[in-house]
């Protein structure tokens, strides 16, 4: 039995799966599919990377998982739920489900490290003396606490993903998507931001990342899904980049 | 409590929103003001003709007669009749006896009334005045009184009426005119601030879609905003107004008394106490919904263009 044969998470592969592409095509114009017939299931407590080359369908996937835009064809399920049946209005209320990281981190220039973390809660209306007690303890799992009166511009970029994830985190999402988290980053940097991302895996986040680098997916030994043409062509546990090229 | 707390973020954010691009809420706000102040005189206008209509109307009467040896009786019946009918004023019963004394002290001088004596040549006729509250209703009343047995005659203006009711409907057509352009115009700005404040926080909103913000929260600050350049553009005209309706009218009364002896003016109180309520329903009103509709078009392409 190998040594990191995790019971529970195999056990909890019985259940239904956290996500579910059913026969997922995604035209953006006639003709040119981003993805074509994906079929796809990602379990509770799995950390999975996306790679492939530019334009094999990566942020499509993540895109679909936000309910930013429809499939042309097939399903898009998050814990059983088809995404294509949640009115607008429900849609606000998924998204506070998962937790998502971009390569450009998208923070608030004109807030600090504190207030950009605050504020990912403020907008879903949580009470003040939570936000107090939640923030701080989010911005010392990153590592960040020092700064949290700092503005983005006066931190680094690995600095500013960290900040990213906090945001992402506090809400205790049961997903945590990350679009290239490392891109931004040089190798010291990228190597933080993904050991941050195994911890918050480790504590039962499922973890997708999409990503270009290989040295880490090689690295980490995890779920490796293969895109080439808006197609999966390898998805291996504990795979590695290198699928990518065949 | 949450709610108020988030009613107050929005707030807070459509005022900074509103200083952030305070050149476009002052363009978009000095528009309302021309809007509201041009619509506050045609108003104050049509309102003061419509005061000096109506005073004008009471005096504007339909004479009935009555065909001869139709008793005083039947004419007080017919009389008690029409006075039952909301767009009548009053009714009054003037005798053979008043008539033929009208008759004399307008008409005749004293020595051709005396050789008259006793004799009424106008024994027959009685008749009834009838004012009314509207005057363009004339010609419906015309036509009942008309319905009556043994009313011989009806004598009435229709050239008043007409006229009356012709400067009202020109004036109302005009000034509906002149106010759809400016509001279209005010409508324009207002879209215009609230887009640019829309596409300086693109980045903000975009966030707050995908963590999962409430369409509510997204654009409660941009409704707030056109509540607030709309609530800008109505202070000043309305106070302007309120000042120069005073002075106007006291320089129309001191200098011109002549001419505007017929012109009846309402007073400052009556009139901005109708005026002001209005100017707010519509300021208010063109920045929460033309702010409300550019909010949500430009807030959806920034989700879809993500």
């Amino acid at each position: 039995m190998s040594a990191d044969f995790d019971i529970n998470r195999e056990l909890s592969k019985i259940e239904t799966p956290v996500i579910t592409f059913e026969h997922v095509s995604k035209e953006y114009q006639k003709g040119i599919a981003a993805l074509e017939n994906i079929n796809l299931r990602i379990y509770k407590g799995e950390f999975v990377f996306i790679v492939g080359s530019s334009g094999s369908g990566k942020s499509t996937m993540i895109r679909l998982l936000l309910k930013e835009i429809l499939p042309s064809k097939g399903k898009v399920f998050v814990v059983g739920r088809d995404l294509g049946r949640l009115r607008r209005f429900q849609v606000s209320k998924y998204r506070r489900s998962i937790g998502v990281v971009f390569q450009d981190f998208r923070l608030l220039k004109d807030r600090n490290v504190y207030e950009n973390v605050a504020f990912a809660q403020r907008i879903v209306e949580v009470p003040e003396r939570q936000i107090k007690r939640q923030v701080p303890k989010l911005l010392s799992l990153v590592g960040l606490m020092e700064k949290r009166k700092a503005y983005p511009e006066e931190l680094s970029g690995g600095q500013q993903q960290r900040v990213a994830l906090a945001r992402a985190l506090v809400n205790n999402p049961m997903i945590l998507l990350a679009d290239e988290p490392t891109g931004n980053l040089d190798p010291k940097n990228s190597w933080e931001i993904m050991s941050l991302l195994e911890d918050i895996n480790k504590r039962g986040t499922t973890v997708v990342v999409v990503t270009h680098n290989q040295e880490i997916v090689d690295r980490m030994q995890k779920r490796v899904i293969t895109l080439k043409d808006g197609r999966i062509i390898s998805d291996e546990e504990k795979g590695r980049y290198q699928y990518a090229k065949n | 409590m949450r709610k108020i707390r988030t009613l107050l973020y929005c707030f807070g954010q459509g005022i900074r929103s509103a200083w952030r691009n305070r050149m476009y809420t002052l363009a978009s706000a000095g528009t309302i003001m021309a809007c509201l102040f041009l619509l506050g005189v045609f108003y104050f206008v049509i309102a003061n003709f419509n005061y000096t209509v109506e005073s004008a109307e009471t005096l504007v009467g339909i004479t009935v007669f009555f065909e001869e040896g139709t008793t005083e009786e039947r004419i007080l019946e017919v009389k008690n009749e029409i006075s039952f009918r909301t767009d009548v004023a009053d009714v009054v019963y003037i005798s053979a006896g008043e008539a033929w004394e009208k008759y004399k002290k307008d008409s005749l001088n004293e020595e051709l009334a005396a050789t008259f004596g006793t004799d009424n040549p106008l024994a027959d006729s009685a008749s009834l005045e009838i004012h009314l509250k509207d005057v363009t209703k004339q010609d419906a009343l015309v036509r009942y009184v008309e319905s009556f047995q043994n009313v011989r005659k009806v004598n009435h203006s229709e050239s008043i009426a007409e006229s009356f009711a012709g400067i009202k409907t020109l004036l109302g057509i005009v000034s509906l005119g002149l106010i759809a352009v400016l509001v279209a115009v005010a409508v324009f700005l207002i879209r215009t601030t609230i887009s640019t404040g829309i596409s300086v926080r693109r980045e903000e909103i975009s966030i707050m879609s995908i963590i999962g913000a409430t369409d509510f929260f997204i654009r409660a600050p941009f409704v707030v905003e056109g509540m607030l350049i709309g609530f800008l553009g109505s202070v000043l005209p309305v106070g302007l107004l309120y000042f120069l309706y005073g002075e106007v009218i006291r320089t129309l009364r001191e200098q011109f008394e002549s001419v505007f002896t017929a012109l009846q003016f309402l007073s400052r109180e009556e009139i901005m106490g109708r005026f002001v309520p209005m100017a707010l329903v519509f300021s208010l009103g063109i920045g929460i919904i033309a702010s409300f509709i550019t909010a949500k078009r430009q807030i959806r392409k920034i989700e879809l263009q993500h």
